[in-house]
């Protein structure tokens, strides 16, 4: 579709917090665009102070996460002529900030708790010798979730984060997919286990994928990262055999 | 009196939170020293995420003939001989450690067969050197040491932009900051400060730059007494994107060349065997067939018994050739060459260069596994910078410090491709070393509250000019101006154009109004911004009509080759007295002996490999 001369009517969420209202703005749009060049134009031209979270304009970043037309979406990677195309004629398109994270202003929320989430993840603890030798099989498991580019689109679409707020109980699927990271890598040691279960509450989490849908890094968050880790808490913690073995040999389990 | 603000008190600073930033504070604070990051981002978005082909290091897990040496040898050619040979030497000895440890914070690059690190070929480097995870390597590095840097102690002021450098005397003393969020006012009291703040590509309309790139650091260290050096080497990288307009500029790796890319012009010629300078005339193949021989080779993981395309030159190179294919008229219908890789299949594809894929079928509409990427030159990163000590990283100015791309010297008149994630591991560690130990025998400095208020005072300027102008306006004319007569090549008359809009775009900014609100205001971070991409490309500008030559990163129109007897041996110097940016010329130091015989040597070893693959007569 064709996007050159043809204006456009959008709302996007202006002030702060409860006070915020959706305001309209009309703009003349240009071939190729991304909905982040009008939010752009829209700023430069029109309304100076509009707040926005970007920085690298090229899908790597993960910083411009906001709700268009009601769908999660990376405003630089959602092309204007496929959202003029799902708008209804004549209807504004609508940009809304990220819903689950307290609001800050306009497109701008505080996504710091998904940082302090992170800090309580103990780090990789592999082999002092330096040259670790792992093969690319190996490394393929752990590369899918270091694909990651932080834009919380998962935890914000997360209904235990959005809809119930467990955020002091549940550590959301970008922290989960942090912890996959961490004890799928082939020469880790570190237990984890314990806390992915209580501190981390995965079990809050009943896979009904909408963080895997959203993902603009194609990560398979739930299949691949949370079940796995559920098992492995299911074989700690559930598994009698398992159980027994492990009070017999006193050992911890190796996966 | 006057705004309040909040103090704090620490050892070390570090302004920024990119590779540079990150290995900095994570090595101050393993030294014993109480560190802060301050940065404009949140943690882990800073422009390294955008960096993609890899990291050089002479790890030698790809091709055994490779060495620190060979290293060496390849960045001080690629730089015209104007790289600091003291950076270069420490530069190539110590990456290999630096990535090694990375490996051990959790990177995890992708593997030989022999499942160590992979290394892949990049323009410039000898031998396949690049430790690589697909082609998003930027971001591995970046996350690696953000999750490293979390669990050392670190304290992370996150979305805090800095805008003052306090001095005691000669004496950096700390800095002083604004919150993005609420337009709170911040002052730190620091023993050291370490400047981590990227580049200035967001100056050019073109570019391959986030909006960080506002030469933050360069205008921090100018602004406080601190010299500068190569500033008119701007490194235009040959492959960005050009279609559509609104992703104009977008990186391309080079990681598409080093995987076997081709480039065409519209008459269907591989145009860069055309383009072979004479000093590399030797190291690259003469034919198709010896090019695809060496493709052929290293994609099956054997040594390479051939030279290697000519589209793996370096940069400064590959991106002028594209811009004269263009003005010849044999350009691709969007300005640009045609970039193709469709012929190493979907598969490869998607394992060796995923995001291309991603980027080009989003944005633009292309699937790469099947037709060829419109490409051509984005600014995509500034050789100069801030002068610094080779070993220390210390300034001119005692307590600054100056690492990754705002510090200046490795690099010379061109960059290759891979040795910017290096640069950022190997001297943000030294920087950190040094801040660190330095700050060990000094008293914790007083802030002194005038030049805090009077920082402010700066600050809050744009809110009293109501009626003026959206400073996103200038930006973008500013950014216009600046790719127009500032570019790739460049004239004097336009150079001189350049310094006269310069001035009144410094006018229309002091007169910019961003609206009331200080709380999230992006267009008063714009305003702000402006005033040191004003001066920052005033100083590139300089610089460029100062060198009457051509090199590396640095074209004139008017003098086109490069000036060896005198040029060739010379350095721009910048710096800034009473508010006015002055140049300067000094003459390089000659390099030490024993590091010029390792050249010789590595010269010989190449004439040596020429010779047997080309069959010479």
């Amino acid at each position: 579709m064709s996007l050159k001369g043809r204006t456009q009517e959008f709302l996007i969420t202006r002030g702060e917090g409860e006070s915020s209202k959706l305001e309209e703005y009309s703009l003349e749009l240009d071939e190729g665009m991304v909905v982040l060049d009008c939010v752009h134009r829209i700023q430069y031209e029109q309304e100076p102070d509009l707040s926005v979270r970007w920085n690298c304009k090229a899908g790597k970043c993960g910083s411009c996460s906001a709700e268009i037309n009601g769908k999660p979406r990376l405003m630089c990677m959602t092309r204007m002529s496929d959202v003029v195309a799902e708008t209804p004629e004549g209807k504004p398109i609508e940009i809304r900030p990220m819903k689950a994270f307290p609001h800050i202003k306009d497109l701008v929320t505080d996504v710091s708790w998904n940082y302090e989430i992170a800090k309580k993840i103990k780090p990789i603890n592999g082999p002092d010798e330096k040259n670790w030798e792992f093969n690319q099989i190996e490394a393929d498991r752990v590369q899918q979730f270091r694909e990651c580019i932080e834009c919380f689109l998962c935890v914000n679409t997360c209904h235990v984060l959005r809809d119930h707020a467990l955020f002091d109980d549940f550590a959301g699927p970008r922290n989960l997919v942090r912890l996959a990271q961490y004890e799928m890598h082939p020469l880790d040691t570190e237990d984890r286990i314990p806390e992915i279960k209580k501190e981390f509450g995965i079990e809050y989490c009943n896979i009904t994928r909408c963080c895997t849908e959203v993902c603009p890094a194609g990560i398979q968050i739930t299949d691949d990262a949370i079940i796995q880790l559920k098992e492995r808490v299911v074989d700690r913690y559930y598994d009698p055999l398992q159980r027994i073995w492990r009070t017999l040999t006193r050992q911890k389990v190796r996966y | 009196m006057g705004e309040d603000y909040k103090q704090y008190e620490y050892d070390v600073i570090v302004i920024g939170a990119g590779g540079a930033g990150l290995r900095a504070a994570i090595e101050a604070a393993r030294s014993g020293a109480k560190t802060a990051i301050i940065t404009k981002s949140l943690l882990g978005k800073a422009h390294t995420v955008m960096a993609e082909g890899g990291c050089a290091a002479a790890l030698q897990n790809a091709d055994p003939r490779d060495d620190w040496k060979v290293h060496f040898h390849d960045t001080m050619k690629g730089s015209k001989w104007l790289a600091n040979w003291r950076m270069a030497e420490f530069h190539a000895k110590e990456a290999p450690d630096r990535v090694r440890e990375l490996e051990q914070w959790g990177a995890v690059f992708d593997r030989t067969t022999n499942n160590l690190i992979n290394q892949r070929n990049f323009g410039g480097h000898t031998f396949p050197r690049l430790a690589h995870v697909g082609d998003a390597t930027g971001l591995e590095l970046i996350r690696t040491l953000q999750e490293r840097g979390i669990h050392e102690g670190i304290d992370i002021f996150m979305e805090y932009t800095v805008r003052h450098l306090l001095k005691e005397g000669d004496r950096v003393t700390g800095c002083v900051a604004y919150t993005r969020v609420d337009g709170d006012f911040h002052a730190f009291s620091a023993k050291s400060v370490i400047l981590a703040t990227g580049g200035i590509t967001r100056c050019w309309s073109v570019c391959s730059g986030s909006w960080e790139y506002t030469g933050d650091g360069h205008a921090l260290a100018l602004w406080a007494g601190a010299e500068l050096r190569d500033m008119e080497f701007v490194q235009f990288h040959p492959t960005g994107m050009v279609w559509p307009p609104s992703v104009r500029g977008i990186l391309v790796t080079e990681g598409v060349r080093g995987e076997g890319g081709r480039l065409t012009n519209s008459e269907g010629a591989r145009f860069m065997f055309d383009y072979v300078p004479e000093m590399f005339a030797s190291d690259h193949a003469e034919t198709i067939e010896e090019s695809d021989q060496w493709v052929e080779e290293v994609v099956s993981g054997k040594l390479a018994t051939v030279r290697r395309p000519p589209e793996l030159l370096t940069r400064d190179v590959v991106a002028k050739a594209i811009n004269t294919e263009v003005k010849a008229g044999r350009g691709s219908p969007h300005g640009g060459a045609f970039l193709d890789i469709s012929h190493r299949g979907k598969e490869a594809i998607l394992k060796k260069l995923p995001s291309m894929h991603h980027q080009f079928k989003e944005l633009a509409g292309v699937d790469i596994s099947e037709e060829p990427m419109e490409v051509g030159p984005t600014a995509h990163y500034v050789m100069g910078g801030v002068l610094v000590n080779a070993e220390t990283q210390e300034t001119t100015i005692p307590g600054l410090f100056a690492c990754g791309e705002v510090a200046s010297g490795l690099h010379g008149a061109n960059r290759l491709g891979g040795n910017s994630l290096s640069d950022l591991i190997v001297f943000g560690k030294r920087a950190g070393e040094f801040s660190a130990n330095r700050s060990k025998d000094l008293a914790q400095p007083s802030i002194d509250d005038d030049q805090v208020q009077s920082a402010i005072k700066i600050m809050l300027e744009p809110f009293d000019n109501e009626g003026g102008e959206n400073p996103g306006l200038i930006y973008d004319g500013m950014r216009d101006m600046m790719q127009a007569k500032v570019g790739i090549i460049r004239t004097k008359s336009e150079l001189n154009d350049a310094i006269d809009d310069l001035k009144n775009f410094d006018d229309r900014r002091k007169a910019c109004y961003p609206g009331s609100t200080r709380k999230y205001n992006s267009g008063w971070h714009q305003a702000l911004d402006l005033k040191n991409m004003v001066d920052i490309s005033y100083a590139a500008t300089l610089a460029a009509i100062t060198r009457e030559e051509s090199r590396g990163g640095h074209t004139r129109d008017d003098f086109p080759v490069p000036d060896d007897e005198y040029w060739g041996n010379t350095l721009n110097i910048i710096w800034m007295e009473e508010g006015e940016i002055k140049i300067r010329q000094e003459p390089i130091e000659e390099m030490r002996e024993d590091l010029q015989k390792a050249i010789n040597e590595v010269k010989s070893m190449i004439a040596e490999r020429a010779a047997e693959a080309g069959g010479e007569d």
